[in-house]
C-alpha cells in the first residue's frame, strides 16, 4: 500500500468498497480526467488568471474577517428590497423555519434547485416528516433522488451511475413520483434528458413554492446569484409564488463589483466553460415578475465554529467549483461516497470535520483522506491552502486541543482509538517534513513529499499493515503527477 | 436570545483575533486583473461575440435594420412556429412581417398557457463578447423572466455594437442590480449523464441570436 495514504480509519473502509466497484472507478476516472483537461484550457484563455485568483482570495478573506459587518448589511439590503431574512443557528432550526414557511403557504410540495446547504441540513427528509414532498430538479439530483441514492460529486452528483443504470431507474421509479418515463426509453443521453424534461415540467408549471441555495449574496445590494446549466434553477426561481433560499453565511460578498471576479473564475474552474448556460440574479422581489414572496434563511450550522479556527477558517472561502475533486488522486480512486458527507473530495476533507467536529470516526478520519500532494491548492480559484488545513486538522485529531463547538469553547481530547494514528503522525512527520513548516505557509511539503518512500517507516509500517486500505493505484501517484502535470500546474 | 443575536455573537467571538480593516474596501481587495482580455476594434468585438455564441451552440444571424422583419418572419416560419410570445414593449416592426399568432404575457397567463407557445422574441440589455453571453433585465422589450424560459425556442435580438461589451466586468458596470437579471450563454444544457453534453433540458432548447446593426 502506498505510504501517501496516511492513516484512514473510517474513510478507508468506504474507499475500499469504492475501489472494488468497477463502474464507479471507470466513471470517476473518465469524469475527473475529462473535466481536468477541459478546465485547463478554459483557464488558459485568461492571461490574468493568477490575478483573478488572488482577488478572489482577498475578497473572501476580507469578507470572512468582517463577516458580522457584511451579514448585517446584507440583511438590511434584502429587507429593503422586499425580502424577509431569517437566521438559523443549526440544521434543525433551518429545517423548522423552512417547513413552517411552506406550511404557511398551504402547499404540500415544493420544487428544489440543487443546493449543497439544504443537503447538508437534510432538508428533504425534514420536510418529508412534515408531510411536504420536495422534488429535486437537477437532472443528476433527480437521478440520485429516484435511485434513493446519495450524490458523489459536487458538480456531477450522479457520476457514479452510467446511462444503463439511469435508464433503469427512470423506468422503474418515475411513475411513483409523477409522469412515468416514456415507453421504450433507451439509454441515449438525449432521450434520458428528454424524459427528465417531461417528468419535471409538469412539476415546474404547477409549483407554488421554490427552494434554492445561492452561489453568492451581495451585501451592498441584497442581490442573490444562482449559477446553473439546465434551466431548472430558472424554473424554481421564477415560476413559484414563494421562494425560499437557504444559504450559508459564508456566501456573502461585499459589493456588486466583486461578482466580476467570481463570474469569471467559477464557470471556468467548475464546468470548464467561459460562462455557464444560465445565471440568475435577483434582489428581493420585483412587482409582477417572479416570486412575490422571498425568504432568505441564513445558515450557521458549524460555520462560526469553523470561523473561530484561525487556520481552518479559510475553508469557508470555498466557491464549490469542484476543481479540487477532479485533481485529487484519492478522490479519483475512492469516489465521493467514501467521504461520508455532502462535501466530498479535498474540500470535504477539511470542511466536514470542521462543520461537524471530529467526534465521529468518519469525521476524525477525513483529514487523512489525502496524500498532501498539493494539487488541490494549485487549482483552487480562491487559493485555499487545503494541505495546510489538513495537517492542522490531523494534529487536532491526534493531539486534541482548544476548539469551538456550537459556539462554545471546548478542549478536545486526543481522539480515542487513535494511538495508531498518533504513531502514524509521528512517522508522517519524519517522512513528510514538519507540520510546523506547512503551518508557516511554506509549500515545501508538496515538493518534498513526492521524493519520500511509499511505505511509512517505523511505527507507520506496522500500523498500515493492520489496516484494510485501498488497493495500490495502478499508476504510482508520483508518476501520474509527472505525466499529467510535468510537476507544474496548468492554471499557473 | 434570538437566533440572529446568537449567530452574530458567535461570529464576533470567532473573530476576536482580527483587527478590523476600516479603510476603503477597494484598498483591501486590490484588483490587479484586467478590465478586458486583449485589444479589439469594435467590429472585432462583435465578431468575437458571434464566434463565442456559436461555440456554445446558439444559432447566430446578422442583419441590418431594414431586413429584420423579414429575417424574423423567415426564422419563425422555418421552425413552423405558429404562436409567438411577445414582451409588452417589443418594437412593433420586429414581428410585422411574421404570419403568426402573437401571444401577450398577461399577469393572469398561467405557466401552462406559456408552455403552449412555440417561440418567444425578445431584445436584451447587454451582450458579452468574451463569454458569448446575453443578459436580459426585464425591460419592456424583454418582459418577465418566465417568457424567455418556458417556450422551447428563444429568438433574441442584440443591437450591435451598442449593446455589446467585451468583458464580464464591463457588463456588470452597465447592469442595474435592482432589476431581475438572467444571463444566458447558449441553450440550456446538461452533462450529467456520463459527461455527454445534451442541449436543452428545461430552458429553451434552441437559442437564436440576431445581431442587428
Ligand atoms: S476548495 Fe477551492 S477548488 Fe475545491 S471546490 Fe472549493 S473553491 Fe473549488
Amino acid at each position: 500500500m502506498s505510504g501517501t495514504f496516511v492513516g484512514m480509519p473510517a474513510f478507508p473502509k468506504a474507499a475500499h468498497e469504492a475501489v472494488h466497484n468497477p463502474t464507479l472507478r471507470a466513471n470517476l476516472r473518465h469524469a475527473t480526467h475529462t473535466i481536468r483537461a477541459k478546465r485547463a484550457r478554459a483557464v488558459a484563455e485568461l492571461d490574468d488568471w493568477p490575478a483573478l485568483r488572488e482577488a478572489g482570495r482577498r475578497i473572501k478573506d476580507h469578507t470572512l474577517r468582517h463577516l458580522d459587518r457584511y451579514l448585517v448589511q446584507l440583511e438590511e439590503s434584502v429587507t429593503a428590497a422586499g425580502g424577509t431574512v431569517h437566521w438559523a443557528a443549526d440544521a434543525d432550526e433551518a429545517n423548522r423555519i423552512v417547513a413552517d414557511l411552506v406550511k404557511e403557504t398551504g402547499e404540500s410540495e415544493v420544487v428544489k434547485v440543487k443546493s449543497m446547504a439544504t443537503q447538508e441540513i437534510g432538508l428533504n427528509e425534514a420536510l418529508e416528516a412534515e408531510g411536504i414532498r420536495a422534488y429535486e430538479t437537477d437532472l443528476a439530483e433527480l437521478i440520485v433522488q429516484l435511485g434513493k441514492d446519495r450524490p458523489s460529486h459536487i458538480l456531477v452528483p450522479a457520476i457514479h451511475r452510467n446511462r444503463g443504470e439511469i435508464r433503469d431507474i427512470f423506468r422503474t421509479e418515475m411513475g411513483a413520483w409523477g409522469r412515468p418515463a416514456p415507453e421504450g426509453l433507451t439509454d441515449t443521453p438525449a432521450e434520458l434528458a428528454e424524459a427528465a424534461r417531461l417528468h419535471l415540467r409538469e412539476k415546474f408549471l404547477r409549483a407554488e413554492v421554490g427552494i434554492s441555495g445561492a452561489n453568492f449574496m451581495v451585501a451592498e445590494t441584497g442581490t442573490l446569484v444562482v449559477v446553473e446549466s439546465e434551466g431548472n434553477g430558472r424554473m424554481c426561481l421564477t415560476l413559484p409564488r414563494t421562494l425560499i433560499s437557504v444559504v450559508g453565511i459564508e456566501k456573502v460578498v461585499p459589493t456588486w463589483r466583486d461578482l466580476e471576479v467570481f463570474l469569471q473564475t467559477l464557470p471556468r474552474s467548475s464546468t470548464a466553460e467561459r460562462m455557464n448556460p444560465y445565471t440568475s440574479m435577483w434582489t428581493g422581489t420585483t412587482d409582477g415578475d417572479g416570486p412575490q414572496t422571498f425568504h432568505l434563511v441564513l445558515l450557521d450550522n458549524g460555520r462560526t465554529d469553523t470561523l473561530a479556527d484561525q487556520v481552518g477558517r479559510q475553508a469557508l472561502a470555498c466557491i464549490r467549483c469542484s476543481a479540487c475533486l477532479n485533481v485529487c488522486p484519492v478522490y479519483e480512486r475512492a469516489g465521493g461516497h467514501a467521504y461520508g458527507s455532502v462535501y466530498p473530495g479535498p474540500i470535504g476533507a477539511i470542511l466536514s470535520p470542521q462543520l461537524r467536529g471530529t467526534a465521529s470516526e468518519i469525521d476524525a478520519s477525513l483529514p487523512y483522506a489525502s496524500s498532501l500532494c498539493g494539487a488541490c491548492y494549485e487549482v483552487c480559484p480562491v487559493a485555499i491552502d487545503i494541505p495546510e488545513v489538513l495537517v492542522h486538522l490531523r494534529e487536532r485529531v491526534v493531539q486534541g486541543g482548544p476548539a469551538v463547538r456550537q459556539g462554545n469553547k471546548v478542549l478536545l481530547k486526543p481522539a480515542k482509538g487513535h494511538a495508531a494514528e498518533r504513531a502514524a503522525m509521528r512517522a508522517a512527520r519524519w517522512a513528510f517534513a514538519r507540520p510546523g513548516v506547512l503551518g508557516a505557509g511554506q509549500r515545501l511539503v508538496s515538493r518534498t513529499r513526492r521524493l519520500h518512500p511509499r511505505t511509512l517507516p517505523g511505527p507507520g509500517r506496522a500500523w498500515s499493515g493492520t489496516r484494510e486500505l485501498p488497493a495500490v493505484p495502478a499508476e504510482p501517484f508520483r508518476d501520474w503527477w509527472q505525466r499529467t502535470h510535468g510537476g507544474k500546474d496548468s492554471s499557473k | 436570545m434570538s437566533s440572529r443575536d446568537r449567530v452574530l455573537g458567535r461570529v464576533r467571538r470567532a473573530l476576536a483575533d482580527v483587527t478590523p480593516h476600516n479603510g476603503p474596501y477597494e484598498e483591501a481587495v486590490g484588483r490587479d486583473y484586467l478590465p478586458e482580455h486583449g485589444h479589439r476594434t469594435t467590429g472585432q468585438t462583435v465578431e468575437l461575440l458571434a464566434e463565442n455564441l456559436a461555440d456554445y451552440r446558439a444559432i447566430v444571424h446578422r442583419c441590418g435594420a431594414g431586413e429584420l422583419p423579414d429575417l424574423v418572419a423567415r426564422l419563425l416560419a422555418g421552425r413552423g412556429s405558429r404562436q409567438v410570445l411577445e414582451p409588452p414593449g417589443l418594437p412593433p416592426e420586429w414581428l410585422s412581417a411574421a404570419d403568426v399568432v402573437r401571444v401577450e404575457d398577461r399577469a393572469e397567463s398561467t405557466p401552462q398557457r406559456l408552455d403552449e407557445v412555440d417561440s418567444v422574441v425578445t431584445g436584451c440589455a447587454v451582450a458579452i463578447a468574451e463569454t458569448g453571453t446575453i443578459v436580459l433585465d426585464g425591460s419592456p422589450d424583454q418582459g418577465r423572466r418566465r417568457i424567455s424560459l418556458v417556450p422551447d425556442h428563444h429568438l433574441c435580438v442584440v443591437r450591435v455594437p451598442g449593446q455589446v461589451v467585451s468583458s464580464v466586468p464591463q457588463a456588470l458596470e452597465r447592469l442595474d442590480p435592482a432589476r431581475p437579471l438572467t444571463w444566458i450563454s447558449g441553450p440550456s444544457a446538461t452533462s450529467d449523464i456520463e459527461l455527454d453534453r445534451v442541449e436543452g433540458v428545461h430552458g429553451p432548447r434552441t437559442l437564436e441570436v440576431i445581431l442587428l446593426g
